[in-house]
């Protein structure tokens, strides 16, 4: 331009430096704010399952505890509550085997493409239900597990056999899911209901308490 | 059948290749919208082609297809405007035809992997073969390396002819943003058994890619496409571009913060998320002002000087172009903002609320505006100085935005149920699931939007043909 800018407003220099500094200015705080999150969202360790340090990740080891979904008055929301031990698929599982079981659960959720059509942690596709708390989920007990004697055995019948026992007509199909996967993914979302999610399935608590009481929608 | 959008009139290497990108594009948008309707159907018909082409396969290959059309149409917009832009031929473009051979060779593979082979079992080779399972970037990782490759050189050629040639306001956006949305990508491309972690780095390739980095994009083929189409000037454009990029980097980078409300992350997520994301409909509401501002501005200065009709050389892809201005407002910003505040958002998370913002929003931000660009490469390489919108183009551009409209209203109905009666009444249990899906205010919603879909796929249907039609008939008109 020949004639000098006569105000600042309408200045591209001043506009293309402003534009830098704040996309460098919003870029630095990311990245400083990311890892600080990256330290509370990596995996917990066995030893703070022991001690009972809450951590927003616990260790894969978590699936050797019997976990709940309550209100917390202070945070306001419902948060996981990882209590006693219990045995899972009958036994206890090691530091390596829950992080191999866990591995495998995890490498199966993707395979099997399972958030086309559900959401995991309120993402993925709104076919089917979230999974985010399925392991808590009241409908297992209501459905008496499938006959077998625990909830992680009942799970994972059904996800070796979704078709012929889907709830509704729109039904999970079989997707040639072996026993060992089948483990592998109830351990994937038992872990998974022990994410600190900040409250997220709200008033999950209050359905699963009607459920147990006979209330309204248990069936 | 695309064979038809001649380049007879382009002699620029660059510019052909562009149409090139531009013609799969615009298949890959048709099987999009073929998979949508099969999605549509199976909300409707549960057992229609149950265990054969399962919800999640279609679900998969339409929002597949979807972020592979628009990367075609983007990278064909800016071979379009490299040569013009830098007024330099081009460099390594022979190179550039070949990545386009590979991309388009690699897409084939991974559509015909995930209709016919669907899921693998739980190892690493389904990964790396068969679908990584990840929303959006579901490309197993050959293709993930495959797609990195190819971007390369996409951006060598780019980047490299912008340092031989003029370095316009426009050129440096461009080269600045494609190289933060390239790097980017990476960030999808890893394993870990940590969900939270996974869901962490997921979101920095799709929100900064939709939120942050396209957007930019879209700025800067706007500015491109308003000197083209009406003679916008080029200070005026490049002043808004660069407000734009403030805007759009300064709100849409740690807007990041609204997705990570609830999946494990830390609480403070939710004032950062909150506050930037409320502000990303700002920059929206000063593009849809500056390009009607322009159109008005220039018609006007023509009208000034007694010149007769209007300013516009392109008809449709101006009418697009406005379409995406109102779209980009309206779909991203105002449905978006709908539920990017954490105390709606912990009800509407993971509802059809959001199915309905990211139809419009796609449609409204970026399907407008490329749709656009293919209409101005029409106009260029049938070589035609105006090109009218005919009956058909106004056909296609009507029913695609009215039944994206529905769509999304019908939706936005389902949604709205979803959250007061699965999520705050019920709880959020599989049987909440299911009630809500089952009452009548819900599964109407579904009709809706599937007789919309249809509507879309007519307009579809009108807009393929205008295309193939619409530049032979303005260069007979011209000759004529």
């Amino acid at each position: 331009m020949a004639k000098e800018n006569v105000s600042v407003w309408t200045s591209i220099p001043f506009w293309r430096r402003s534009a830098a500094w704040v996309t460098g200015f919003a870029t630095i705080l990311l990245i400083w704010l990311t890892f600080d999150t990256l330290g509370q969202i990596s995996m917990g360790t066995d030893d703070d399952l022991q001690t009972k340090t809450r951590k927003r990740v616990p260790a894969p080891t978590v699936i050797n505890y019997h976990i709940d979904y309550k209100y917390d008055r202070k945070r306001g929301s419902e948060v996981p509550v990882v209590g006693n031990k219990e045995p899972f698929f009958g036994k206890e599982w090691s530091v390596d085997e829950a992080a191999e079981l866990l591995h495998l659960g995890k490498l199966t959720s993707q395979a099997k493409n399972c958030m086309n059509c559900h959401t995991l942690l309120g993402n993925g596709a709104y076919y089917a239900p979230d999974l985010t708390k399925a392991w808590l989920d009241p409908n297992w007990e209501a459905m008496g597990y499938f006959g077998k004697p625990t909830k992680e055995e009942g799970i994972a019948y059904f996800l070796q056999h979704p078709s012929e026992n889907s709830i509704h007509t729109r039904r999970m199909p079989n997707l040639g899911i072996t026993e060992e996967e089948a483990k592998g993914l109830v351990a994937f979302l038992k872990h998974m209901s022990s994410i600190d999610t900040n409250g997220f399935p709200r008033n999950f608590s209050k359905a699963t308490d009607k459920s147990n009481v006979g209330g309204t929608y248990a069936r | 059948m695309l064979a038809s959008i001649k380049t007879n009139s382009l002699t620029n290497e660059g510019q052909k290749l562009g149409m090139m990108y531009f013609r799969v594009a615009v298949i890959l948008f048709g099987a999009q919208l073929v998979m949508g309707l099969i999605a549509a159907i199976q909300f409707l018909m549960p057992g229609f082609l149950f265990e054969i082409f399962d919800f999640s396969v279609a679900r998969m290959v339409h929002i597949n297809a979807l972020v592979v059309w628009m990367l075609y149409a983007m990278i064909g917009s800016t071979y379009l405007m490299l040569t013009d832009e830098t007024e330099h031929e081009g460099v390594g473009i022979a190179l550039g035809k070949l990545g386009f051979w590979i991309l388009t060779a690699a897409v084939t593979v991974v559509v015909l992997v995930y209709i016919f082979i669907q899921v693998g079992a739980g190892t690493e080779a389904t990964i790396w073969f068969i679908n990584e399972g990840r929303e959006y970037i579901e490309a197993p990782r050959w293709a993930d390396i495959g797609i990195v490759v190819v971007v390369l050189i996409f951006y060598w050629n780019v980047f490299a002819t912008y340092l031989a040639g003029k370095q316009t306001g426009i050129m440096t956006v461009m080269v600045a943003n494609l190289l933060a949305l390239a790097g980017l990508y990476i960030a999808g491309m890893f394993f870990t058994d940590n969900i939270s972690m996974d869901q962490f780095w997921w979101w920095w390739v799709i929100h900064l890619w939709v939120e942050a980095t396209w957007e930019v994009f879209v700025g800067t083929l706007a500015a491109y496409a308003l000197i083209k189409l009406i003679g916008a000037k080029r200070e005026i454009v490049e002043m808004w571009l660069w407000i734009e990029v403030l805007m759009l980097f300064g709100s849409g980078i740690l807007g990041l913060g609204h997705h990570y409300f609830w999946i494990g992350t830390p609480e403070y997520w939710w004032e950062i998320g909150a506050l930037f994301s409320a502000l990303e409909p700002v920059p929206l509401i000063a593009m849809f002002v500056h390009v009607l501002y322009d159109w008005g501005k220039e018609q006007g200065i023509a009208n000034g000087k007694g010149e007769e009709g209007n300013v516009i050389k392109n008809g449709p892809a101006m009418a697009w172009i406005v379409t995406n201005a109102f779209g980009n407002f309206l779909g991203a910003g105002i449905w978006g903002f709908f539920h990017t505040l954490p105390q709606v958002n912990i009800y509407t998370h993971g509802t059809q609320f959001t199915a309905a913002h990211g139809h419009l929003s796609f449609f409204g931000a970026y399907a407008t505006i490329l749709i656009g660009m293919i209409y101005y490469g029409i106009q260029r390489a049938y070589g035609v100085e105006r090109m009218k919108s005919t009956f058909k183009s106004k056909m296609g551009i009507f029913m695609i935005t009215f039944g994206v409209m529905g769509m999304t209203i019908a939706l936005t109905i389902a949604g709205y149920e979803q959250v007061l009666v699965e999520r705050a009444d019920l709880g959020a249990t599989w049987n909440a699931f299911f009630t809500a899906q089952d009452l009548a205010w819900y599964t109407q919603a579904q009709l809706w939007r599937a007789i919309m879909g249809v509507v879309t796929f007519v307009g579809f249907i009108y807009l393929v043909w205008d295309l193939l039609t619409i530049g032979k008939a303005a260069k007979e008109t011209q000759e004529a």
